[in-house]
């Protein structure tokens, strides 16, 4: 039984509060997510959903005087016990930031990056996982010829993408998504999105969004927070289409947020 | 409408002020130093020597000096770029702020601390334990005045190279360390690289500095116009040179024009410094 619910489950949180100094910002958050799925959060803003994703990665632990209580679980391993190796966490749940941040860096030395600092420096073996990676985010086609620009010359769209084959190049099995697309053209929208769509089939990818309409394109299952509370978690289409909270279908017929 | 004229014209007269007078400079030290090229001709200051008083020979030669202000410049920086920077990088990156709330002002008081006075100590303190340990006759050379160039070009260097890193975009560094990347793997492969520009200029600017010193260098030097690259050897810059003798030159004299001659020279390669740390900062967007 112990052993079934492992292996359904990539992410579990488990009564996770978390605190800004004095500032309550989570409230007992469970949640389970099913591995190979996209899972959305959505909500207002300040509502958390932010938060909560960043303590996926320990990404939150940057931050002075935080706190976090409860358990999170990333493959039955509580990732907040002492023991656990933080550098090893981040291999395993890649992140893609609201604002893409490629460093000032050419498009190849952006993607080796990663490789690169877990002691990767074989040529030939990081050639192939920037080629491999881009791939997988779309991208090689567009920059194949041009590696050794620096990638501060790209398009937003493609900033972003290249940041998504960074985040690949040290394969991890979660992706975690912070409003991804928010500061980007429709056009480079619809890109990203069909990307999601595609890396569905290989990783486990948790999405922020603050659009609604791509929350029910591209996830399969949906939390709506709201003032740190998670008030609503699933399948994407049920909650859109019928939603048994309240405050739920208030958000999403857009009555607030 | 019309103050709003007067204002104007008010303001960019003032503004104007200072570049007028930085042109002034440039034109009256031309003025004094020019004649000098026609009799007894510029190649005189090529010469490998500097007597400018002399019953025989009076020599011109502003290699020794040049020397000199080399000699110590490269020394100075040596001692004081691998300090200042690793100081920025600690402050900026790995500091408490606590720590930073008590560091900066004191690298602020290190810049105010008027020259002569850290000559003083130069002479006093640094002097003579350069003396013992190399077991000189005298502590006045090369390497005394380095040490305590070092020390005036420290909070230049740190002042801005702490800002270049400071302005690094919080976004690479979270991406780095979202990547699985130790702090101080951060530092070292994504912020320093992202402020090198900056640290750059922050260098150009404290090389300026360290050319430009004149007092402190007068009193620990030993002032001898010779051409060394001994760090151990007292040596004569091209600012001391100026300082000690344009007391008592001779009105007109050639050694005056000579003495301006170097001034121009000075002033055209802290400006050469000045301009090029300002085009590295215009170029990647740190200018203030």
């Amino acid at each position: 039984m112990v052993k079934m619910q492992e292996s359904n489950t990539a992410i579990q949180a488990m009564d996770v509060s978390f605190f800004y100094g004095p500032n309550q910002a989570l409230f007992n958050i469970s949640l389970d997510v099913a591995p190979k799925r996209v899972t959305a959060l959505i909500g207002p803003s300040g509502c958390g959903k932010s938060t909560f994703l960043r303590c996926l990665n320990r990404m939150n632990d940057i931050i002075p005087k935080t706190r976090l209580t409860g358990k999170v679980l990333i493959n039955g391993q509580d990732i907040y016990d002492a023991k656990e190796n933080i550098v090893d966490l981040r291999k395993q749940v890649g992140m893609v930031f609201q604002k893409s941040n490629p460093f000032p860096k050419s498009i190849f030395d952006n993607v080796a990056y990663g490789p690169r600092i877990h002691k990767l420096h074989d040529r030939k073996r990081l050639a192939e996982i920037v080629e491999k990676s881009l791939r997988r985010a779309a991208l090689w086609d567009e920059v194949k010829d041009r590696l050794g620009e620096n990638a501060m010359g790209l398009s937003g769209g493609q900033q972003q993408r290249l940041c998504i084959a960074r985040a690949l190049a040290v394969d991890p099995q979660i992706l975690l998504m912070d409003e991804p697309a928010s500061a980007l053209d429709p056009k480079s929208t619809t890109h990203i999105e069909d990307l999601i769509g595609e890396l569905r089939q290989d990783y486990t990818i948790v999405i922020v969004t603050h659009n609604m309409q791509q929350a029910a394109r591209v996830s399969d299952t949906t939390a709506f927070f709201y003032e740190g509370r998670l008030i609503e978690l699933g399948r994407t289409k049920r909650i859109f289409t019928k939603p048994k909270e309240k405050q739920t279908e208030d958000y999403i017929t857009g009555r607030f947020g | 409408m019309r103050t709003d004229n007067f204002m104007r014209i008010l303001l960019v007269a003032t503004a104007s002020i200072s570049v007028l007078i930085v042109a002034l400079i440039f034109l009256f030290l031309g003025k004094e130093a020019m004649p000098f090229a026609f009799e007894p001709g510029i190649g005189k200051l090529f010469d490998s020597g500097w007597v400018p008083v002399s019953f025989q020979e009076e020599r011109f030669g502003i290699y020794p000096l040049v020397a000199g202000s080399s000699l110590v410049t490269v020394l100075a920086m040596l001692i004081s770029i691998p300090l200042s920077v690793v100081g920025a990088i600690y402050i900026s990156e790995v500091a408490q702020p606590m720590e930073r709330e008590i560091l900066k002002p004191f690298i602020e008081i290190l810049a105010s601390i008027p020259s002569v006075v850290l000559g003083f100590f130069g002479l006093l303190v640094l002097a003579p334990l350069v003396k013992d340990v190399f077991g000189l006759n005298s502590g006045l050379n090369a390497l005394t005045a380095s040490l305590l160039l070092a020390l005036m070009a420290l909070p230049t260097i740190i002042t801005i190279s702490e800002d270049a890193l400071a302005s690094v975009p919080q976004s690479f560094k979270q991406a780095s360390l979202a990547l699985g990347a130790s702090e101080l793997q951060t530092i070292f492969k994504v912020t320093v690289p992202a402020a090198l520009p900056g640290i750059m200029a922050a260098i150009m600017l404290g090389i300026g500095r360290v050319i430009g010193e004149t007092m402190a260098v007068l009193m620990v030097s030993g002032n001898s116009a010779i051409i060394s690259f001994f760090p151990l050897d007292p040596i004569r810059t091209m600012t001391a040179t100026i300082a000690a003798e344009m007391g008592e030159v001779p009105f007109g004299s050639h050694h005056y024009q000579a003495l301006f001659w170097i001034g121009l020279i000075l002033l055209f390669v802290t400006f050469l410094l000045n301009a090029f740390s300002r085009i590295i900062l215009k170029k990647y967007g740190m200018a203030q």
